[in-house]
Protein backbone atom coordinates (compact mmCIF):
# COMPACT_ATOMS: atom_id res chain seq x y z
CA UNK A 1 0.00 0.00 0.00
CA UNK A 2 1.34 3.39 -0.99
CA UNK A 3 1.24 6.22 1.31
CA UNK A 4 1.10 9.22 0.88
CA UNK A 5 4.72 10.83 0.65
CA UNK A 6 7.40 7.91 1.49
CA UNK A 7 10.14 8.38 3.89
CA UNK A 8 13.47 8.98 2.18
CA UNK A 9 16.43 7.73 3.02
CA UNK A 10 18.59 10.20 4.93
CA UNK A 11 21.98 11.62 3.52
CA UNK A 12 25.42 11.19 4.85
CA UNK A 13 26.74 9.24 7.28
CA UNK A 14 23.39 8.29 8.76
CA UNK A 15 23.01 6.21 5.60
CA UNK A 16 25.70 4.53 5.78
CA UNK A 17 25.37 3.47 9.53
CA UNK A 18 21.43 2.48 8.70
CA UNK A 19 22.67 0.10 5.62
CA UNK A 20 25.49 -1.56 7.78
CA UNK A 21 22.80 -1.91 11.24
CA UNK A 22 20.25 -3.86 8.60
CA UNK A 23 23.24 -6.38 7.03
CA UNK A 24 24.08 -6.82 11.15
CA UNK A 25 20.28 -7.38 11.69
CA UNK A 26 20.19 -10.06 9.20
CA UNK A 27 23.71 -11.68 10.18
CA UNK A 28 22.67 -12.31 13.57
CA UNK A 29 19.53 -13.81 12.62
CA UNK A 30 20.61 -16.30 9.96
CA UNK A 31 24.85 -16.70 11.03
CA UNK A 32 23.78 -18.52 14.31
CA UNK A 33 21.54 -21.22 12.09
CA UNK A 34 24.15 -21.66 9.45
CA UNK A 35 26.54 -22.74 12.24
CA UNK A 36 24.02 -25.39 13.95
CA UNK A 37 23.46 -26.53 10.30
CA UNK A 38 27.42 -26.86 9.77
CA UNK A 39 28.57 -28.63 12.97
CA UNK A 40 25.27 -30.88 12.54
CA UNK A 41 28.28 -32.41 9.95
CA UNK A 42 30.92 -32.26 12.51
CA UNK A 43 32.98 -35.19 13.42
CA UNK A 44 33.62 -34.44 17.27
CA UNK A 45 31.60 -35.67 20.62
CA UNK A 46 31.54 -31.73 21.44
CA UNK A 47 28.65 -29.66 20.05
CA UNK A 48 30.81 -26.79 19.18
CA UNK A 49 34.19 -28.38 17.78
CA UNK A 50 34.63 -28.97 14.39
CA UNK A 51 36.02 -32.24 13.24
CA UNK A 52 36.11 -33.51 9.89
CA UNK A 53 32.89 -33.93 7.75
CA UNK A 54 30.76 -36.90 8.94
CA UNK A 55 26.78 -37.88 8.40
CA UNK A 56 26.71 -40.24 11.40
CA UNK A 57 24.52 -37.57 13.22
CA UNK A 58 21.73 -37.66 10.85
CA UNK A 59 22.32 -41.81 10.46
CA UNK A 60 21.87 -41.69 14.04
CA UNK A 61 18.84 -39.77 13.53
CA UNK A 62 17.42 -42.38 11.50
CA UNK A 63 18.49 -45.35 13.38
CA UNK A 64 17.13 -43.85 16.80
CA UNK A 65 13.89 -45.29 17.82
CA UNK A 66 12.40 -43.25 20.70
CA UNK A 67 13.58 -40.00 18.58
CA UNK A 68 11.54 -41.62 15.08
CA UNK A 69 8.54 -42.47 17.87
CA UNK A 70 8.27 -38.53 19.23
CA UNK A 71 8.38 -37.77 15.79
CA UNK A 72 5.12 -39.57 15.11
CA UNK A 73 3.88 -38.11 18.01
CA UNK A 74 4.70 -34.83 16.96
CA UNK A 75 2.81 -35.43 13.64
CA UNK A 76 -0.16 -37.01 14.50
CA UNK A 77 -1.17 -34.26 17.33
CA UNK A 78 -0.49 -31.48 14.93
CA UNK A 79 -2.27 -32.63 12.28
CA UNK A 80 -5.35 -33.39 14.27
CA UNK A 81 -5.36 -29.97 16.32
CA UNK A 82 -4.91 -28.48 13.07
CA UNK A 83 -7.98 -30.11 11.39
CA UNK A 84 -9.92 -28.91 14.65
CA UNK A 85 -8.31 -25.53 15.22
CA UNK A 86 -9.03 -24.41 11.25
CA UNK A 87 -12.36 -25.55 11.40
CA UNK A 88 -13.12 -23.58 15.11
CA UNK A 89 -10.99 -20.38 13.86
CA UNK A 90 -12.57 -19.43 10.19
CA UNK A 91 -15.85 -19.76 11.59
CA UNK A 92 -14.86 -17.68 14.76
CA UNK A 93 -13.56 -15.24 12.05
CA UNK A 94 -16.37 -15.33 9.63
CA UNK A 95 -18.56 -14.51 12.95
CA UNK A 96 -16.64 -11.42 14.08
CA UNK A 97 -15.78 -9.95 10.68
CA UNK A 98 -19.50 -9.99 9.20
CA UNK A 99 -22.04 -10.68 11.78
CA UNK A 100 -22.67 -9.25 15.27
CA UNK A 101 -23.85 -10.74 17.94
CA UNK A 102 -24.40 -10.59 21.72
CA UNK A 103 -21.08 -10.86 23.17
CA UNK A 104 -18.75 -10.12 20.26
CA UNK A 105 -16.59 -8.02 22.52
CA UNK A 106 -15.76 -10.71 25.28
CA UNK A 107 -15.58 -12.97 22.31
CA UNK A 108 -13.08 -10.49 20.73
CA UNK A 109 -10.99 -9.95 23.49
CA UNK A 110 -11.43 -13.77 24.44
CA UNK A 111 -9.56 -14.73 21.36
CA UNK A 112 -6.72 -12.81 21.29
CA UNK A 113 -5.76 -14.05 24.77
CA UNK A 114 -3.91 -16.93 23.96
CA UNK A 115 -1.59 -15.62 21.93
CA UNK A 116 -0.38 -12.87 23.81
CA UNK A 117 -0.42 -14.94 27.08
CA UNK A 118 3.45 -16.45 27.85
CA UNK A 119 3.65 -20.28 27.25
CA UNK A 120 4.51 -20.40 31.23
CA UNK A 121 1.14 -19.29 32.29
CA UNK A 122 -0.75 -21.17 29.72
CA UNK A 123 1.18 -24.36 30.58
CA UNK A 124 0.36 -23.61 34.12
CA UNK A 125 -3.53 -23.45 33.52
CA UNK A 126 -3.58 -26.70 31.43
CA UNK A 127 -1.33 -28.70 33.90
CA UNK A 128 -4.26 -27.55 37.30
CA UNK A 129 -6.78 -27.70 34.93
CA UNK A 130 -6.07 -31.32 34.09
CA UNK A 131 -5.02 -32.10 37.83
CA UNK A 132 -8.56 -30.90 38.59
CA UNK A 133 -10.24 -32.81 36.11
CA UNK A 134 -8.30 -36.20 36.54
CA UNK A 135 -9.97 -36.20 40.79
CA UNK A 136 -13.35 -36.12 39.20
CA UNK A 137 -13.32 -38.46 35.43
CA UNK A 138 -10.77 -41.05 34.99
CA UNK A 139 -8.06 -40.34 31.89
CA UNK A 140 -4.56 -40.18 31.49
CA UNK A 141 -2.74 -37.57 30.07
CA UNK A 142 -1.18 -38.10 26.82
CA UNK A 143 -2.23 -37.64 23.31
CA UNK A 144 -6.40 -36.29 24.10
CA UNK A 145 -4.86 -33.89 26.54
CA UNK A 146 -2.00 -32.31 24.28
CA UNK A 147 -4.35 -32.03 21.61
CA UNK A 148 -6.74 -30.44 23.88
CA UNK A 149 -4.52 -27.62 24.67
CA UNK A 150 -2.80 -26.94 21.16
CA UNK A 151 -6.59 -26.67 19.89
CA UNK A 152 -6.57 -23.91 22.67
CA UNK A 153 -4.24 -22.10 21.54
CA UNK A 154 -4.13 -22.38 17.48
CA UNK A 155 -8.29 -21.40 17.68
CA UNK A 156 -6.49 -17.86 17.89
CA UNK A 157 -4.21 -17.73 15.30
CA UNK A 158 -6.29 -19.62 12.47
CA UNK A 159 -8.73 -16.71 13.22
CA UNK A 160 -6.49 -13.63 13.28
CA UNK A 161 -5.04 -15.04 10.22
CA UNK A 162 -8.45 -15.57 8.39
CA UNK A 163 -9.51 -12.29 9.42
CA UNK A 164 -6.77 -10.45 8.00
CA UNK A 165 -8.15 -12.14 4.73
CA UNK A 166 -11.58 -10.94 5.14
CA UNK A 167 -10.58 -7.31 6.71
CA UNK A 168 -9.53 -7.15 3.07
CA UNK A 169 -11.80 -8.79 0.80
CA UNK A 170 -14.95 -6.88 -0.01
CA UNK A 171 -18.79 -7.84 2.01
CA UNK A 172 -20.45 -6.84 -1.29
CA UNK A 173 -19.23 -9.52 -3.42
CA UNK A 174 -21.65 -12.05 -1.77
CA UNK A 175 -24.48 -9.33 -1.23
CA UNK A 176 -24.28 -9.36 -4.79
CA UNK A 177 -24.52 -13.24 -5.06
CA UNK A 178 -27.47 -13.12 -2.77
CA UNK A 179 -29.04 -10.95 -4.97
CA UNK A 180 -28.26 -12.62 -8.10
CA UNK A 181 -30.75 -15.27 -6.24
CA UNK A 182 -27.54 -17.43 -5.00
CA UNK A 183 -28.71 -19.26 -0.91
CA UNK A 184 -26.44 -17.92 1.62
CA UNK A 185 -24.72 -21.22 1.40
CA UNK A 186 -24.15 -20.56 -1.88
CA UNK A 187 -22.76 -17.52 -1.90
CA UNK A 188 -20.87 -18.83 1.25
CA UNK A 189 -19.68 -21.58 -1.34
CA UNK A 190 -18.89 -19.81 -4.24
CA UNK A 191 -17.95 -16.59 -2.87
CA UNK A 192 -16.91 -16.12 0.01
CA UNK A 193 -14.94 -19.38 0.93
CA UNK A 194 -12.43 -19.08 -2.46
CA UNK A 195 -11.77 -15.90 -1.62
CA UNK A 196 -10.61 -16.58 2.27
CA UNK A 197 -8.89 -20.00 1.10
CA UNK A 198 -5.45 -18.34 1.12
CA UNK A 199 -6.18 -17.06 4.47
CA UNK A 200 -7.20 -20.52 5.97
CA UNK A 201 -4.36 -22.45 4.47
CA UNK A 202 -2.12 -20.22 5.12
CA UNK A 203 -3.56 -20.14 9.13
CA UNK A 204 -3.58 -23.79 8.76
CA UNK A 205 0.43 -24.33 7.94
CA UNK A 206 1.07 -21.46 11.14
CA UNK A 207 -1.13 -23.64 13.51
CA UNK A 208 0.67 -26.73 12.16
CA UNK A 209 3.68 -24.89 12.75
CA UNK A 210 2.78 -23.93 16.50
CA UNK A 211 1.78 -27.29 17.29
CA UNK A 212 4.98 -28.96 15.85
CA UNK A 213 7.23 -26.69 18.01
CA UNK A 214 5.25 -26.18 20.99
CA UNK A 215 7.97 -27.11 24.23
CA UNK A 216 6.42 -25.38 27.34
CA UNK A 217 2.57 -26.22 27.54
CA UNK A 218 3.16 -29.80 25.49
CA UNK A 219 5.52 -30.47 28.61
CA UNK A 220 2.88 -29.75 31.10
CA UNK A 221 0.19 -32.28 29.60
CA UNK A 222 1.99 -34.39 28.32
CA UNK A 223 1.57 -38.61 29.47
CA UNK A 224 3.50 -41.72 29.32
CA UNK A 225 4.64 -42.29 25.52
CA UNK A 226 3.50 -39.07 24.38
CA UNK A 227 6.54 -37.02 24.24
CA UNK A 228 6.99 -34.74 21.19
CA UNK A 229 10.02 -34.42 19.31
CA UNK A 230 10.77 -30.91 20.95
CA UNK A 231 9.66 -31.89 24.35
CA UNK A 232 12.25 -34.84 23.60
CA UNK A 233 14.93 -32.90 22.23
CA UNK A 234 14.16 -30.21 25.45
CA UNK A 235 15.29 -33.49 27.97
CA UNK A 236 17.90 -34.53 25.71
CA UNK A 237 19.52 -30.93 25.94
CA UNK A 238 19.14 -30.49 30.04
CA UNK A 239 20.61 -34.06 30.13
CA UNK A 240 23.93 -33.57 28.36
CA UNK A 241 24.22 -32.37 24.60
CA UNK A 242 25.22 -34.89 21.77
CA UNK A 243 25.99 -33.65 17.98
CA UNK A 244 22.59 -35.95 17.39
CA UNK A 245 20.74 -32.48 18.58
CA UNK A 246 22.53 -30.76 15.93
CA UNK A 247 21.25 -33.13 13.31
CA UNK A 248 17.74 -32.78 15.08
CA UNK A 249 17.60 -29.39 15.30
CA UNK A 250 18.47 -29.28 11.88
CA UNK A 251 15.86 -31.70 10.36
CA UNK A 252 13.37 -30.03 12.66
CA UNK A 253 14.68 -26.13 11.34
CA UNK A 254 14.07 -27.28 7.72
CA UNK A 255 11.16 -28.71 8.42
CA UNK A 256 9.82 -25.49 10.11
CA UNK A 257 11.31 -22.94 7.55
CA UNK A 258 9.63 -25.25 4.84
CA UNK A 259 6.67 -25.02 6.61
CA UNK A 260 6.38 -21.30 7.12
CA UNK A 261 7.91 -20.18 3.59
CA UNK A 262 5.10 -21.98 2.25
CA UNK A 263 2.27 -20.03 4.41
CA UNK A 264 3.68 -16.92 3.33
CA UNK A 265 3.24 -17.82 -0.15
CA UNK A 266 0.17 -18.94 -0.13
CA UNK A 267 -1.13 -15.72 1.80
CA UNK A 268 0.81 -13.77 -0.50
CA UNK A 269 -0.86 -15.47 -3.16
CA UNK A 270 -3.81 -13.66 -5.20
CA UNK A 271 -6.92 -15.88 -5.03
CA UNK A 272 -7.21 -17.10 -8.49
CA UNK A 273 -9.81 -14.46 -9.70
CA UNK B 1 -26.71 -33.65 -3.50
CA UNK B 2 -30.04 -32.21 -3.87
CA UNK B 3 -30.14 -29.69 -6.55
CA UNK B 4 -31.61 -26.48 -5.49
CA UNK B 5 -33.97 -24.61 -8.01
CA UNK B 6 -33.43 -20.80 -7.52
CA UNK B 7 -37.31 -20.57 -6.88
CA UNK B 8 -39.47 -17.32 -6.60
CA UNK B 9 -38.62 -15.35 -3.65
CA UNK B 10 -40.74 -12.64 -2.45
CA UNK B 11 -38.90 -9.64 -3.29
CA UNK B 12 -37.40 -7.42 -0.81
CA UNK B 13 -38.94 -4.83 1.10
CA UNK B 14 -36.93 -2.50 3.30
CA UNK B 15 -39.95 -1.87 5.80
CA UNK B 16 -39.07 -1.35 9.60
CA UNK B 17 -40.33 -4.62 10.53
CA UNK B 18 -38.03 -6.54 7.44
CA UNK B 19 -34.83 -4.73 9.00
CA UNK B 20 -35.85 -5.71 12.08
CA UNK B 21 -36.45 -9.55 11.14
CA UNK B 22 -32.95 -9.37 9.24
CA UNK B 23 -31.01 -7.58 12.11
CA UNK B 24 -31.92 -10.11 14.66
CA UNK B 25 -31.20 -13.19 11.96
CA UNK B 26 -27.36 -12.36 11.48
CA UNK B 27 -27.12 -11.80 15.39
CA UNK B 28 -28.64 -15.22 15.51
CA UNK B 29 -26.32 -16.34 12.91
CA UNK B 30 -23.51 -14.79 14.16
CA UNK B 31 -23.57 -16.79 17.46
CA UNK B 32 -24.49 -19.54 16.04
CA UNK B 33 -21.19 -19.41 14.05
CA UNK B 34 -18.77 -18.16 16.77
CA UNK B 35 -20.60 -20.97 19.19
CA UNK B 36 -18.29 -23.99 18.76
CA UNK B 37 -14.92 -21.34 19.08
CA UNK B 38 -16.73 -19.67 21.88
CA UNK B 39 -17.57 -22.68 23.44
CA UNK B 40 -14.08 -24.29 23.58
CA UNK B 41 -12.28 -20.89 24.65
CA UNK B 42 -14.10 -20.55 27.61
CA UNK B 43 -13.88 -24.46 28.39
CA UNK B 44 -9.99 -25.00 27.70
CA UNK B 45 -8.76 -21.76 28.27
CA UNK B 46 -11.23 -19.12 30.48
CA UNK B 47 -11.97 -21.83 32.99
CA UNK B 48 -8.25 -23.61 33.24
CA UNK B 49 -7.16 -19.49 34.18
CA UNK B 50 -9.93 -19.65 36.44
CA UNK B 51 -8.52 -22.66 38.61
CA UNK B 52 -5.31 -20.84 38.58
CA UNK B 53 -6.46 -18.04 40.37
CA UNK B 54 -8.57 -20.68 42.80
CA UNK B 55 -5.40 -22.38 43.41
CA UNK B 56 -3.62 -19.50 44.40
CA UNK B 57 -5.59 -19.28 47.39
CA UNK B 58 -5.25 -22.70 48.54
CA UNK B 59 -2.94 -24.03 50.47
CA UNK B 60 -0.01 -26.92 49.89
CA UNK B 61 -0.39 -29.47 51.91
CA UNK B 62 1.97 -32.03 53.89
CA UNK B 63 2.42 -34.51 50.61
CA UNK B 64 3.13 -32.05 47.93
CA UNK B 65 -0.61 -31.64 47.04
CA UNK B 66 -3.03 -29.00 47.10
CA UNK B 67 -6.26 -28.89 49.30
CA UNK B 68 -8.81 -26.63 48.38
CA UNK B 69 -9.91 -25.30 51.71
CA UNK B 70 -8.78 -22.76 53.92
CA UNK B 71 -8.30 -20.18 51.52
CA UNK B 72 -6.02 -17.82 52.08
CA UNK B 73 -3.76 -15.16 50.79
CA UNK B 74 -0.18 -16.74 52.54
CA UNK B 75 1.41 -17.76 48.37
CA UNK B 76 0.89 -13.83 47.89
CA UNK B 77 2.48 -13.08 51.03
CA UNK B 78 5.25 -15.55 49.85
CA UNK B 79 6.09 -13.36 47.14
CA UNK B 80 7.69 -11.08 49.41
CA UNK B 81 10.32 -13.49 50.76
CA UNK B 82 14.01 -12.15 50.05
CA UNK B 83 14.94 -15.31 47.69
CA UNK B 84 11.28 -14.59 45.35
CA UNK B 85 12.27 -10.84 45.35
CA UNK B 86 15.99 -11.85 43.95
CA UNK B 87 14.20 -13.69 41.13
CA UNK B 88 11.23 -10.78 40.91
CA UNK B 89 14.05 -8.21 40.45
CA UNK B 90 16.65 -9.96 38.15
CA UNK B 91 13.67 -11.34 35.62
CA UNK B 92 12.11 -7.69 35.33
CA UNK B 93 16.04 -6.61 35.12
CA UNK B 94 16.81 -9.31 32.23
CA UNK B 95 13.40 -8.38 30.23
CA UNK B 96 13.88 -4.35 30.56
CA UNK B 97 17.36 -4.58 29.02
CA UNK B 98 16.27 -7.26 26.57
CA UNK B 99 13.67 -4.65 25.92
CA UNK B 100 15.98 -2.08 25.21
CA UNK B 101 18.17 -3.88 23.34
CA UNK B 102 15.70 -4.65 20.90
CA UNK B 103 14.38 -1.07 20.66
CA UNK B 104 17.77 -0.13 19.90
CA UNK B 105 18.77 -2.49 17.06
CA UNK B 106 15.10 -2.34 15.66
CA UNK B 107 14.29 1.24 15.66
CA UNK B 108 17.01 2.00 12.63
CA UNK B 109 15.87 -1.22 11.46
CA UNK B 110 12.38 -0.30 11.12
CA UNK B 111 13.27 2.84 9.76
CA UNK B 112 15.69 1.90 7.01
CA UNK B 113 13.05 -0.50 6.01
CA UNK B 114 10.87 1.87 5.30
CA UNK B 115 12.75 3.92 3.09
CA UNK B 116 13.04 1.10 0.93
CA UNK B 117 10.82 0.36 -2.36
CA UNK B 118 8.23 -1.90 -1.97
CA UNK B 119 9.71 -5.32 -3.70
CA UNK B 120 12.75 -4.62 -1.33
CA UNK B 121 10.54 -4.04 1.89
CA UNK B 122 8.18 -7.29 1.11
CA UNK B 123 11.94 -9.40 1.17
CA UNK B 124 13.07 -7.78 4.10
CA UNK B 125 9.50 -8.40 5.49
CA UNK B 126 9.72 -12.04 4.62
CA UNK B 127 13.53 -12.57 6.13
CA UNK B 128 12.11 -11.04 9.47
CA UNK B 129 9.45 -13.48 9.54
CA UNK B 130 10.91 -16.44 8.58
CA UNK B 131 13.23 -16.45 12.30
CA UNK B 132 9.50 -15.57 13.78
CA UNK B 133 8.20 -18.54 13.17
CA UNK B 134 10.82 -21.18 13.68
CA UNK B 135 11.72 -23.41 16.27
CA UNK B 136 12.05 -21.25 18.93
CA UNK B 137 13.83 -24.39 21.47
CA UNK B 138 16.06 -24.81 18.07
CA UNK B 139 16.81 -21.05 17.72
CA UNK B 140 18.11 -21.13 21.11
CA UNK B 141 20.04 -24.72 21.07
CA UNK B 142 21.72 -22.66 18.05
CA UNK B 143 23.28 -20.10 20.58
CA UNK B 144 24.19 -23.00 23.04
CA UNK B 145 26.76 -24.34 20.47
CA UNK B 146 27.99 -20.95 19.22
CA UNK B 147 28.75 -19.82 22.92
CA UNK B 148 30.06 -23.21 24.69
CA UNK B 149 33.07 -23.90 25.79
CA UNK B 150 35.65 -24.00 22.62
CA UNK B 151 32.66 -23.18 20.90
CA UNK B 152 33.35 -20.82 17.39
CA UNK B 153 32.44 -17.68 19.43
CA UNK B 154 35.74 -19.03 21.52
CA UNK B 155 37.58 -19.40 19.05
CA UNK B 156 37.29 -16.03 17.66
CA UNK B 157 37.87 -14.19 20.74
CA UNK B 158 41.25 -16.60 21.29
CA UNK B 159 42.31 -15.74 17.61
CA UNK B 160 41.20 -11.87 18.18
CA UNK B 161 43.61 -12.58 20.87
CA UNK B 162 41.20 -11.76 23.66
CA UNK B 163 41.38 -15.54 25.39
CA UNK B 164 38.84 -17.91 25.38
CA UNK B 165 35.76 -17.11 26.46
CA UNK B 166 32.41 -18.77 27.90
CA UNK B 167 29.37 -17.18 27.71
CA UNK B 168 27.44 -20.10 27.97
CA UNK B 169 25.49 -20.31 31.21
CA UNK B 170 25.58 -16.77 32.26
CA UNK B 171 22.86 -13.47 32.24
CA UNK B 172 24.73 -12.57 29.15
CA UNK B 173 23.71 -15.73 27.20
CA UNK B 174 20.22 -14.90 28.55
CA UNK B 175 19.90 -11.67 27.50
CA UNK B 176 21.38 -12.52 24.11
CA UNK B 177 18.88 -15.40 23.67
CA UNK B 178 16.07 -13.82 24.23
CA UNK B 179 16.91 -10.80 22.27
CA UNK B 180 17.90 -13.39 19.61
CA UNK B 181 14.38 -14.60 20.21
CA UNK B 182 11.91 -11.90 20.36
CA UNK B 183 13.57 -9.28 18.06
CA UNK B 184 11.15 -9.40 15.57
CA UNK B 185 8.44 -9.03 17.83
CA UNK B 186 9.91 -5.57 18.08
CA UNK B 187 10.76 -4.84 14.18
CA UNK B 188 7.42 -5.50 12.83
CA UNK B 189 4.78 -3.42 15.05
CA UNK B 190 7.61 -1.00 14.58
CA UNK B 191 8.02 -1.27 11.06
CA UNK B 192 4.35 -1.17 10.58
CA UNK B 193 4.00 2.27 12.65
CA UNK B 194 6.91 3.94 10.80
CA UNK B 195 5.61 2.94 7.08
CA UNK B 196 2.52 4.51 7.64
CA UNK B 197 3.96 7.56 8.33
CA UNK B 198 4.06 10.40 5.95
CA UNK B 199 7.47 10.92 5.00
CA UNK B 200 6.55 14.94 3.70
CA UNK B 201 6.15 15.55 7.08
CA UNK B 202 9.54 15.02 8.10
CA UNK B 203 10.61 16.99 4.94
CA UNK B 204 8.99 19.98 6.26
CA UNK B 205 10.65 19.88 9.53
CA UNK B 206 14.08 19.67 7.66
CA UNK B 207 12.59 22.89 5.61
CA UNK B 208 11.98 24.81 8.34
CA UNK B 209 15.46 24.03 9.92
CA UNK B 210 15.41 21.44 12.09
CA UNK B 211 18.40 18.95 12.37
CA UNK B 212 18.56 15.60 11.39
CA UNK B 213 18.26 14.97 15.56
CA UNK B 214 15.46 17.70 16.26
CA UNK B 215 13.37 15.90 13.64
CA UNK B 216 13.72 12.37 15.01
CA UNK B 217 13.08 13.85 18.74
CA UNK B 218 10.05 15.78 17.84
CA UNK B 219 8.44 14.41 14.53
CA UNK B 220 9.19 10.66 13.99
CA UNK B 221 9.40 9.52 17.40
CA UNK B 222 6.18 10.99 18.58
CA UNK B 223 4.34 9.62 15.15
CA UNK B 224 5.96 6.40 16.12
CA UNK B 225 5.70 6.02 19.48
CA UNK B 226 2.13 3.66 19.13
CA UNK B 227 5.22 0.62 17.29
CA UNK B 228 7.32 1.99 20.06
CA UNK B 229 4.88 0.92 23.02
CA UNK B 230 3.72 -2.16 21.05
CA UNK B 231 7.06 -3.87 20.15
CA UNK B 232 7.92 -3.00 24.20
CA UNK B 233 5.03 -5.17 25.61
CA UNK B 234 5.43 -7.79 22.73
CA UNK B 235 9.28 -8.31 23.92
CA UNK B 236 8.92 -7.52 27.43
CA UNK B 237 5.94 -9.82 28.37
CA UNK B 238 7.67 -13.00 26.84
CA UNK B 239 11.17 -12.22 28.21
CA UNK B 240 9.52 -11.81 31.71
CA UNK B 241 7.93 -15.27 31.22
CA UNK B 242 10.74 -17.13 29.58
CA UNK B 243 11.50 -20.25 30.51
CA UNK B 244 13.02 -22.25 27.11
CA UNK B 245 16.09 -19.52 27.53
CA UNK B 246 17.21 -19.46 30.62
CA UNK B 247 16.64 -23.32 30.57
CA UNK B 248 19.13 -23.87 27.91
CA UNK B 249 21.49 -20.98 27.89
CA UNK B 250 21.34 -20.00 31.74
CA UNK B 251 23.15 -21.33 34.83
CA UNK B 252 22.26 -21.68 38.36
CA UNK B 253 22.37 -17.69 39.29
CA UNK B 254 19.77 -16.79 36.12
CA UNK B 255 16.71 -18.71 37.59
CA UNK B 256 14.03 -16.27 36.04
CA UNK B 257 10.75 -15.86 37.02
CA UNK B 258 9.38 -18.32 33.89
CA UNK B 259 11.85 -21.46 35.00
CA UNK B 260 10.69 -20.16 38.68
CA UNK B 261 7.22 -20.92 38.11
CA UNK B 262 7.61 -23.95 36.43
CA UNK B 263 10.02 -25.34 39.59
CA UNK B 264 6.83 -24.78 41.64
CA UNK B 265 5.35 -27.44 39.69
CA UNK B 266 7.46 -30.14 38.91
CA UNK B 267 10.22 -30.09 41.28
CA UNK B 268 9.51 -27.97 44.38
CA UNK B 269 5.60 -29.11 44.46
CA UNK B 270 4.17 -26.04 45.99
CA UNK B 271 1.32 -25.29 43.13
CA UNK B 272 -0.52 -22.79 45.23
CA UNK B 273 2.50 -20.96 45.34
CA UNK B 274 3.07 -21.37 41.71
CA UNK B 275 -0.07 -20.28 40.88
CA UNK B 276 -0.23 -17.09 42.88
CA UNK B 277 3.21 -16.26 40.48
CA UNK B 278 1.53 -17.27 37.18
CA UNK B 279 -1.17 -15.05 38.71
CA UNK B 280 0.86 -11.98 38.97
CA UNK B 281 2.80 -12.87 35.56
CA UNK B 282 -0.98 -12.78 34.13
CA UNK B 283 -2.20 -9.48 35.94
CA UNK B 284 1.15 -7.93 34.18
CA UNK B 285 0.70 -9.56 31.14
CA UNK B 286 -3.38 -8.20 30.77
CA UNK B 287 -2.64 -4.60 31.92
CA UNK B 288 0.30 -4.57 28.98
CA UNK B 289 -2.23 -5.88 26.85
CA UNK B 290 -4.74 -2.94 28.11
CA UNK B 291 -2.25 -0.68 26.94
CA UNK B 292 -1.35 -2.03 23.69
CA UNK B 293 -4.77 -2.29 22.68
CA UNK B 294 -6.01 1.03 23.83
CA UNK B 295 -2.92 2.65 21.64
CA UNK B 296 -5.28 0.74 19.09
CA UNK B 297 -2.63 -2.09 18.46
CA UNK B 298 -3.94 -4.59 16.63
CA UNK B 299 -1.49 -6.70 14.52
CA UNK B 300 1.68 -8.71 15.92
Amino acid sequence: MATPGNITEPKGITRHLLRLNSWLVFVFFYAPIVILVIFSFSDNRNVGVWGGLTFDWYRDFADNEPIKGALTNSLQIAVVSTLVAVVLGTLAALALERFTFRGRKVFDALLYLPIIIPDVTMAVMMLLFFAQLAQWFEFTKGFGTIVISHIAFNISFVSVVVRARLAGSDERLEEAAMDLYASRWQAFRYVTLPLIMPGILGGALLAFTLSLDDVVITQFVTGPGWDTLPVFVFGLIRKGVTPLINAVSVVMLVASTLLVALSLFIQRARSTD
Amino acid sequence: MRTRIAGVQPPRQATPEFEAANLRQRKRRGLLMALPAYTYLVTFFALPLLVVVVYSFATRNRFGGTDLSGWNLDSYQQIGNELVRQVLVRSLILALITTALCLVISYPFAYFMSTRKPVVRNLMLVFVMIPFWTNFLVRNYAWYVILGTDGPLSRITEFVGIGATRVLFTQTAVVLGLVYGFLPFMILPLYAAIERIDGRLLEASRDLYASGLQSFRHVLLPLSMPGVVAGSILVFIPSLGAYVTPEVLGGAKTTLLGSYIVTQFLSSRNMPFGAALSTVLMVIMLTAALVYFRRGGRTL
